[in-house]
């Protein structure tokens, strides 16, 4: 079980250091193998469960309720400026 | 030594007047201010905050409000610090969240408010809930309090510690896999798993949204019930919460266990169970046998997966849950040259390395060509367990089983190996994925001297059966009041 681990670094969006890679490559590794025994059950009639409580859609009237302010949504951006998160330049 | 109160003894005396709420929030944070800085439980307290709601129910009882109306009024209650309080910090023992502020609560806190409780103290974790040990804390471990070279469990490890050391008369937790049961046995005190869908999620950061569960920490099994008395109930801002009455959690006890099925699992007898553990346990099911339970064996035949399943859908939902943390919005950043370096630094910074593994396999078991291999073949085997569970249940009322494979380990003793540590969840995964509840109880010590956990689970929305029992196998045994002597 090789994993292409930098495809899932990147897909992952976590830079990991050189020592990281070493420890982490061989125990996800291990773990893989370790989860390769449910392939020994037959789960060809078997129907998946996402939530076991059955859900059903919840509505609400489309009313205007309270929420937080603007204010309180922005208060813990590590960047901001006149009321908008800032991030590094996208586009040139 | 108010703090050493439960929940119903502290409410008689604040009733008759014999103490103060002051009393009650101050003798807690005088607690923390002893044995705190060695047990690490708290990661931090607002001791102003809570002394002023506790003058706050001061002045409310002597205006006359009760205890029938409020039943936690006066209560000094902690929260593992994964759980919202408007305008006190969330870290969910992680470094990515900053100097995060909340601000809004949690619905489980405004039920607690307005059932007159002191809410205080943020309380330490695995980063995310992720872990077994609250080794995976980015503010260090807490420590055992029975001994400190040793393991709390985890995730809620600090809930444990303070419940069980007195820094606080309960706490509220959260469970995933067993993050409340694994540490409350290993801590000696009592860890309650409502049913997924029993309390509502709005404002617990989620780790695997289809497994959480709020739950309590207490230092008996009435306050357990008087806690979950509270907490549960439809949330409209939770839409996976159920419209379910919420009964009297206590109104089972003092009744006999005549007629109460106990099932033991014949496959939970596995390699890896400690000798000390299983004389414990099965002294505790034989005393239930006595109380009255019929005990029989049963089968859950597909037990051997649900580690392996566990931890293909716990990661998977972890790395969209944890997609969040991208160092715009909130917390913590890392400046890079572009949105995507960014987002890439301040993750590899601000994430420790148990949450980098499980979103790294998590992101794996999702991505391009595995999906079916391994999130839709777990997600149909965890079909299979929950059918297991169901089946089990139209015998029996009640299964029974140790909580953990062996007491508390220590400290940095399976840290390098990450499967050895998932491999000790097996008794308390199972419930998170067939979506029933649980609960762990005191039921005796290892030769030395650390807390051995009973566990018992029940059918979906039975938590007043496995009350019931734990309750009166409690009655009938005094491991519960053991408190460790800390140096």
């Amino acid at each position: 079980m090789e994993i292409d681990l930098q495809h899932v670094v990147k897909l992952a969006r976590i830079d990991l250091t050189p020592d990281e890679e070493a420890r982490i490559r061989p125990q996800v590794e291990e773990i893989l193998k370790y989860v390769e025994k449910l392939g020994e059950l037959d789960v060809s009639d078997v129907e998946p469960t996402a939530h076991a409580v059955p859900l059903t859609n919840v509505m609400r009237e489309d009313e205007i309720q309270p929420s937080l302010s603007h204010d309180d949504a922005m208060r813990n951006a590590p960047k901001k400026s006149n009321g908008l998160f800032v991030v590094p330049k996208i586009v040139e | 030594m108010p703090h050493t109160l439960t929940i119903h003894e502290l409410t008689t005396q604040l009733a008759a007047r014999q103490l103060t709420a002051r009393e009650a929030t101050q003798a807690c944070l005088d607690r923390i201010t002893a044995v705190d800085e060695n047990l690490n439980a708290f990661i931090s307290h607002d001791a102003q905050d809570a002394l002023a709601q506790a003058a706050a129910a001061d002045a409310a009882i002597a205006n006359g409000a009760s205890h029938d109306e409020q039943p936690l009024l006066g209560v000094p209650i902690a929260i593992k610090d994964v759980i919202a309080v408007k305008n006190q910090p969330l870290t969910c023992g992680s470094k990515i969240l900053g100097d995060f502020i909340s601000p809004y609560e949690a619905t489980v806190i405004g039920k607690l408010r307005d059932a007159g409780a002191t809410i205080f103290g943020r309380l330490n974790m695995d980063e995310f809930a992720m872990g077994s040990s609250t080794e995976n804390s980015a503010f260090g471990p807490a420590r055992n309090p029975w001994d400190q070279e040793r393991i709390s469990g985890g995730s809620s490890g600090g809930s444990a510690v303070a419940v069980a050391v007195d820094e606080c008369i309960a706490a509220l937790g959260s469970d995933t896999g067993g993050s409340i049961r694994q540490p409350a046995a290993h801590c000696g005190c009592v860890g309650l798993k409502p049913t997924y869908g029993r309390v509502s999620r709005f404002g617990l950061v989620a780790y695997a949204s289809s497994l959480d569960q709020i739950g309590t920490l207490t230092k008996d099994t009435r306050d357990a019930a008087t806690m979950l008395n509270v907490i549960s109930g439809h949330d409209p801002r939770d839409s996976t919460s159920i419209q379910r009455d919420v009964p009297d959690y206590a109104s089972g006890f003092g009744e006999n266990l005549k007629g109460l099925k106990i099932g033991l699992p014949r496959e939970y007898q596995a390699a890896g169970l400690d000798p000390e553990v299983r004389d414990s346990v099965d002294a505790a099911i034989k005393q239930l046998g006595e109380l009255g339970a019929e005990v029989r064996e049963i089968s859950l035949p597909h037990t051997e997966y649900a580690v392996a399943t566990y931890y293909i859908i716990a990661t998977a939902e972890a790395s969209a849950n944890l997609a969040r943390f991208e160092g715009v919005r909130y917390g913590a950043r890392v400046e890079g040259s572009d949105p995507e370096s960014m987002n890439r630094a301040t993750r590899g910074a601000g994430f420790g390395e148990e949450v980098k593994r499980r979103i790294i396999l998590g992101t794996y078991v999702l991505s391009s060509g595995y999906y079916d291999a391994y999130y839709l073949r777990a997600q149909k085997v965890r079909t299979l367990i929950r059918e297991d569970f169901l089946k089990a249940f139209e015998e029996v009322d009640i299964i029974a089983s140790p909580t953990s494979p062996t007491a508390a380990f220590k400290i940095g003793e399976k840290a390098g190996d990450p499967l050895q540590m998932y491999l000790s969840d097996i008794y308390t995964i199972s419930a998170n994925l067939a979506s029933i509840c649980g609960i762990s109880v005191p039921c005796g010590f290892t030769s030395g001297n650390l807390p051995i956990g009973l566990q018992l689970l029940g059918r979906p929305f039975g938590e007043g059966k496995i009350l019931q029992a734990a309750h009166t196998y409690e009655q009938a045994t005094d491991w519960h009041t053991k408190r460790p002597t800390i140096n």
